[in-house]
C-alpha cells in the first residue's frame, strides 16, 4: 500500500504484470474511490461549465460523457477531467485525487454570476473501474437494464446497488467505471471479482494508461503549459470562451514550441525526468508490459521529426537510443 | 521462487544483499526479501568487469516495471565476471536469487571486511 494524495491506495495485488495482463486479456477491477466528484446543479450548470471547462458542454445530451482540462486564464492547466450530464441541469465531474480542492476553491471562485450550485461529493462516492475486453460481458448479469455505451452514463442499479454506471476509462480498452455509495462499494466490489475480474492496482493503471498514452496530470499536464502544448487541442474549442481560450486560441495560431511524443526504446528504460537530448524531458517512462520494451512520452522541441524519428535519451548518465513512434503505443485490436 | 528463504552459506548486508564468500573471491547477489520487495525485474544493464565496487556503496541497478533500485555491494572487489544469464532473463533474480539470479563474482580487495556483514541468523532477525 502507498499513500497517494491521502488515500491509502495499493500499488499491485499478485503482480503488476499479472494485472496489466488481465486488463489486456479480460477485465481487470480497479478501485479509484480516490477520484473526486463534483457536482453542479441549477439553471446555469451548462453556462458555467461551457465557462471553465475547455470542451464544448453544449453538445454533451443528457446521459452523455466527456473530457475536457479546466485552465487557468493564462492557459496553465488546473486538471483534466471527465464530465457526465446527469440531467438537463445537473452535471457530474471527476477530478484527480490531488487536485480535488484545488479545482473545487477555482471553480467555487468562477461560479459568481452563474445560477449554479457547486456540491463537493468526494465523499458520497466509491468509483470502481472494470477494464478490459471481457468487461462487459462480466458485469452484464450484474445490471437491471443494458450497459451504457461507451462515452455514456446510466443513473441505474448494479449488483443489487443504486449505482451511476458509465462507459468510460483508462486503460485503453472497453469497460466501465461505477459510481456507487461508499458503504456499498465493497459488496459491489466483491460481485464483480465473483464475477471472474482480476483485481488490478495503481502500478498496472499506470502502465495501462501510458501503453493508451493518456495523460497523467503531473506528468504530461501541469500549470506551466497550455493544453495546446500538451497535446490535448482536441479537447479545446476556442469558440465557447472558456477560461484560458485566448491562451490557447494565440498558442494555436503561432504554433507551440514543443510538442508530446510517444517513443520506445532499442534497450533499457528511461523514466519521468531524463533529458532528451537536443533538448526536451521524459514525462513518463516504463518497461511496457504489452509491448516487452522500454517505452515512454516526452515534451520534445516542435521542429522535432515525427513517428520514426530517432530519439536520444539520458537516462542516469547512459544514452538510450529508440525512435518517435505513433500514438497510442499500443492498440487492443493490435492483440 | 515462492518460499523466503535465506541460505546459511552465505552473508547478508543491511541493504538486503548477500555475499557467497570463496576464499579471495565473493559472488554478490540480492536476497529473497529484496526481490520480493521490488518485484518483477524486468531490466538489467550488468557491470563492467574490472570495475572497482566498493562495500556500502552502489554497484548497480536493477529495474522493475516501475522502479529503479540500486543495489549495494556487500564487500569491496574488483568485478572478475557479470551474469549473462541475468543479462538476458533479468526475472531470473525472482525465480533463483541465490543460484541462477546471482549477479557479479568479484575479486575481494579488502577480505577484513567480511567480519563486518551480518550471519544468515542475524539478517533473518534483521528483516523480522
Amino acid at each position: 500500500m502507498v499513500d497517494f494524495a491521502g488515500w491509502e491506495m495499493p500499488v499491485q495485488y499478485v503482480g503488476l504484470r499479472a494485472e496489466h495482463d488481465a486488463v489486456r486479456d479480460a477485465a481487470g477491477l480497479f478501485d479509484v474511490s480516490h477520484m473526486g466528484q463534483v457536482e453542479t446543479v441549477g439553471p446555469d450548470a451548462l453556462a458555467f461549465l461551457q465557462r471553465v471547462l475547455s470542451n464544448d458542454v453544449a453538445k454533451v445530451a443528457v446521459g452523455g460523457a466527456q473530457y475536457s482540462v479546466l485552465c487557468r486564464e493564462d492557459g496553465g492547466v488546473l486538471d483534466d477531467l471527465f464530465t457526465y450530464r446527469l440531467a438537463a441541469d445537473r452535471y457530474l465531474t471527476v477530478t484527480n485525487a490531488a487536485n480535488h480542492l484545488k479545482d473545487l476553491g477555482w471553480m467555487r471562485e468562477q461560479a459568481a454570476g452563474f445560477e449554479v450550485e457547486l456540491t463537493d461529493r468526494l465523499d458520497d462516492y466509491a468509483m470502481l473501474a472494470l477494464q478490459g475486453p471481457r468487461a462487459r460481458e462480466l458485469a452484464a448479469p450484474l445490471a437491471v437494464e443494458p450497459l451504457p455505451a461507451r462515452m455514456t452514463a446510466l443513473d441505474t442499479e448494479f449488483a443489487g446497488a443504486p449505482a451511476l454506471v458509465c462507459g468510460t476509462g483508462y486503460t485503453g480498452e472497453d469497460g466501465l467505471e461505477l459510481l456507487v455509495a461508499p458503504a456499498d462499494a465493497t459488496a459491489v466490489w466483491d460481485s464483480l471479482l465473483a464475477a471472474g475480474a482480476v483485481p488490478a492496482g495503481l502500478g498496472a493503471r499506470d502502465t495501462l494508461r501510458l501503453e493508451a498514452c493518456f495523460h497523467l496530470y503531473g506528468n504530461e499536464l501541469s500549470e506551466e503549459r497550455d493544453p495546446i502544448t500538451a497535446g490535448l487541442g482536441w479537447c479545446c474549442k476556442e469558440e465557447t470562451g472558456f477560461i484560458g481560450a485566448e491562451r490557447a486560441a494565440a498558442v494555436r495560431e503561432a504554433g507551440a514550441a514543443e510538442k508530446l511524443v510517444a517513443f520506445t526504446l532499442a534497450e533499457g528504460i528511461a523514466r519521468a525526468g531524463n533529458p532528451v537530448l537536443g533538448g526536451g524531458v521524459v514525462t513518463s517512462g516504463s518497461m511496457s508490459p504489452s509491448l516487452g520494451v522500454g517505452v515512454g512520452m516526452a515534451f520534445v522541441p516542435a521542429a522535432c521529426g515525427g513517428p520514426g524519428t530517432p530519439i536520444e535519451i539520458d537516462v542516469r548518465g547512459r544514452i538510450r537510443a529508440g525512435e518517435i513512434v505513433s500514438k497510442p503505443l499500443y492498440r487492443p485490436e493490435e492483440r | 521462487m515462492a518460499e523466503p528463504s535465506y541460505p546459511d552459506d552465505l552473508l547478508y548486508n543491511a541493504e538486503h544483499d548477500w555475499a557467497r564468500v570463496e576464499g579471495a573471491e565473493a559472488t554478490f547477489g540480492i536476497t529473497w526479501y529484496a526481490q520480493e520487495q521490488l518485484g518483477e525485474i524486468v531490466f538489467w544493464d550488468g557491470a563492467e568487469v574490472g570495475a572497482a565496487v566498493t562495500m556500502g556503496a552502489n554497484y548497480t541497478e536493477l529495474e522493475s516495471v516501475k522502479a529503479v533500485s540500486e543495489v549495494i555491494a556487500p564487500l569491496s572487489g574488483t568485478v572478475l565476471a557479470v551474469n549473462d544469464t541475468v543479462l538476458q532473463d533479468p526475472a531470473k533474480v525472482n525465480e533463483s536469487p541465490y543460484e541462477d539470479g546471482w549477479l557479479v563474482r568479484v575479486t575481494l580487495t579488502a577480505p577484513d571486511e567480511v567480519a563486518r556483514l551480518l550471519s544468515p541468523a542475524a539478517y533473518r532477525e534483521l528483516i523480522g
